[in-house]
């Protein structure tokens, strides 16, 4: 599991975060991507200075790279909240509930889709399919992926991040 | 004597409690001295019995499932390990309906070995079709895939051989083999559950595929949303380099074939095949113009066979049977099999591979056992997000290219999902919509404009807001995303929207 991003930038933490992405996939063809997935799973985001120094890197120009950086869903430009839930919204899990499941997220727990909550603890976020079609709702929990998530499921889940959070 | 007793590491099988299945399984054979060997295998794709937990009884593999971490100590007082009686005991897994009644080609070994062990691979017919093809030349590669029938699995349908044909073809010092890894639709797992159960029957596919045209370099453009395939992958690749099964020297033949792994970042589009090159080459997911193909002007530039997990994995045992047997199966100009992925609201779901032609109603009823809650079937949709709706009384149709696209839909990438009576159809059909906005690569104004327009139209007339007038313009809105688009994501968008409100018009007019 990657470190758990905090909720205040550090620029120190971040310039370290992105020479070492570049320093370990430079070396690729086509690097791009692999560096600020590299530079994500470090920081739990991709902040705008990676920028500028991938684009002097690999000789590109700032403009693809920022292209890139925006272009796909994962790539966060701020820091997440402690715990990252993304739930799939996708027609499988919506056959299977996933309505209840992001209805109760905001109603029960304060968390809608795209936010965070207030206290830090929380991000959601839609994903569009994870695989696990036949054991829908589905959602993956810092990672992890869980099927069934009914909104029983999802509270037993958020009260277990916490409870290890704590220990 | 040890006894063996396996696991599922499948995503799906852990995503409701595999892990602790297997940890549970551990502590109680130490606590009362069995000697129990735990394999965490593929799954066998009977998902809806997940954790489904097999020991290797004398008479052959008995099934437990849905096994809780809270069952296990009952199960070994029931004497589990010799195959004993139990409330969740479904008997010998070969033997169960769901699964004595498919046609297990592609899927033959998934759930049956260690997905790592390169034994264990060999020993169930690994390699079989690899050390075939490196005894072939390679336009005799091609013509037993030309023969065999494969069509594109990925959604496309383009008969493979063909393609490679024409990769074989091209004159270039460099050619590349590149995996379509990404299985967005959603309703699919089978790209998942091979690359994950059975991840060396990827590598054989495609240094086959690499052997038949040219090609040394195999890229995987995997999503990433799939970090247990991705685990798995590094693995299989780094075991099979060292065994040989990759790299200069393929199985000692002097041949080589290498491979390397990337990691997409959270884009539909990026499945369709040139954005993902694209990608691939490290740039924005942006769809490009055909031609050229990306048979002769692929990655980097270079002659590339694209080709979806599926259509390779079918490869190898094309390869060691030959293709007319494989054409044996299937109808029409659909032959073989396919791995169907049933999906959402169903009783049974999993993975199901049987001929091509097989009925929805087949698959959806019989095998699938209808809802999950129960409620009559009221919808599926099939082959994905671009796939059309059918209403519960369509179901007779066959489950090929030709007889899907003449009930209006397509085949995919084989997934069914299935919904009740429950189901809003306008909310699917604006939903439709939604996901085109979102996910569109914003190169043509119908689809990057048409589909945001698409929705606030589905709003105007589920509001009752001129709804006759803004039915037509919806109409207009899907044949002009259809007529001008560059690509299927704008292009088939319309099939769902316009599959909805032909069947289920009244969810267009509640208010
Ligand atoms: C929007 C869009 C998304 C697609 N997604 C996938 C995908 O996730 N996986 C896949 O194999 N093919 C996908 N395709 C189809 C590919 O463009 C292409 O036909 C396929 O990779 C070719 O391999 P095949 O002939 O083996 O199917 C997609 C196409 C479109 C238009
Ligand atoms: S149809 Fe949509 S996704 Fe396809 S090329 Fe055009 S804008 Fe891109």
């Amino acid at each position: 599991m990657h470190d758990r991003p905090r909720a205040a930038t550090d620029p120190e933490r971040e310039r370290q975060a992105i020479a070492d992405a570049i320093a370990e996939h430079r070396a690729l063809r086509g690097a791009t991507l692999p560096i600020l997935h590299a530079i994500q799973e470090r920081l739990g985001y991709v902040p705008e200075a990676a920028v500028a120094a991938i684009a002097a890197a690999l000789n590109l120009s700032r403009a693809d790279v920022h292209g890139v950086r925006t272009f796909y869903h994962d790539f966060r430009s701020a820091p997440p909240g402690r715990h990252v839930l993304k739930v799939c919204r996708a027609e499988a899990c919506q056959a299977s509930g996933c309505e209840r499941t992001i209805a109760h997220l905001a109603a029960r727990h304060g968390a809608a889709l795209h936010a965070t909550t207030a206290d830090g603890r929380l991000t959601v976020e839609p994903i569009y399919c994870l695989g696990n079609c036949a054991l829908g709702p589905s959602v993956q929990l810092d990672g992890r992926l869980h099927g069934r998530a009914t909104p029983a499921r999802i509270d037993a889940l958020l009260a277990e991040a916490a409870a290890e959070e704590r220990a | 004597m040890t006894v063996t007793v396996f696991v599922p590491r499948d995503s799906a099988a852990r995503s409701v409690g595999a892990d602790a299945v297997a940890e549970a399984i551990v502590a109680a054979a130490a606590a009362g001295k069995h000697d129990v060997r735990v394999v965490r295998n593929g799954s066998r794709g009977m998902l809806w019995l997940e954790p489904l937990v097999e020991v290797a009884a004398p008479a052959g593999r008995i099934a437990y499932g849905p096994v809780a971490p809270a069952d296990v100590p009952g199960l070994f007082a029931a004497g589990f390990l010799r195959g004993g009686d139990h409330a969740l005991r479904q008997g010998a897994t070969a033997a169960i309906p769901y699964f004595a009644r498919q046609t297990r080609l592609t899927f033959a070994r998934v759930g049956v070995t260690d997905p790592l062990c390169l034994d264990d691979y060999a020993a169930h017919d690994g390699l079989a079709g690899l050390r075939r093809a490196l005894a072939l030349e390679p336009a005799a590669i091609v013509e037993q895939v030309v023969a065999s029938g494969l069509r594109g699995r990925g959604g496309a349908g383009f008969p493979a051989g063909i393609k490679w044909r024409t990769v074989l073809q091209c004159a270039a010092d460099q050619k590349y083999v590149a995996v379509n890894a990404d299985e967005g639709d959603s309703g699919t797992f089978s790209d998942r559950m091979v690359m994950e159960g059975d991840p060396y029957l990827l590598l054989e596919g495609m240094a086959i595929a690499g052997l038949a045209v040219g090609a040394t370099e195999g890229w995987i453009y995997l999503r990433s949303e799939y970090p247990d395939a991705r685990t798995v992958l590094v693995a299989a690749i780094q075991r099979a380099r060292a065994a040989g099964w990759l790299g200069d020297d393929l199985l000692g033949s002097g041949r080589r074939f290498d491979v390397q792994l990337r990691i997409g970042a959270g884009s539909y589009v990026c499945g369709e095949e040139t954005a993902m090159l694209e990608s691939l080459e490290g740039k924005r997911g942006i769809v490009r113009a055909k031609p050229p193909l990306p048979a002769i002007e692929g990655l980097w530039g270079k002659p590339t066979v694209v080709n979806n997990v599926m259509t390779l994995a079918a490869v190898p045992w094309i390869l060691q049977h030959g293709g007319a047997a494989y054409a044996a199966h299937g109808t029409g100009r659909s032959r073989g099999t396919l791995p169907f992925q049933l999906a959402g609201n169903v009783r049974r779901g999993g993975l199901v591979e049987v001929p091509l032609g097989t009925s929805l109603r087949t698959l959806v009823e019989e095998i699938g056992g209808g809802t999950a809650s129960g409620r009559p079937v009221r919808a599926v949709q099939v082959g994905g997000p671009l796939g059309s709706y059918l209403p519960a009384s369509r179901l007779d149709v066959a489950a090929d290219y030709e007889a899907l696209a003449a009930a209006g839909g397509l085949l995919g990438h084989g997934g069914i999902v299935v919904f009740d009576d429950t189901v809003d159809m306008a909310a699917m059909a604006r939903y439709a919509m939604e996901f085109c906005a979102i996910e569109s690569c914003g190169k043509c104004t119908p689809c990057r404009i048409g589909s945001t327009r698409g929705v606030e139209v589905i709003d105007r007339i589920t509001a009752g807001d001129r709804r006759e007038a803004n039915l037509a313009l919806l109409r207009d809105l899907c044949t002009t995303m259809k007529d001008a688009s560059l690509c299927a994501m704008g292009g088939l968008t319309p099939l769902p929207v316009l599959s909805a409100l032909e069947h289920f018009p009244e969810d267009f007019a509640r208010r």
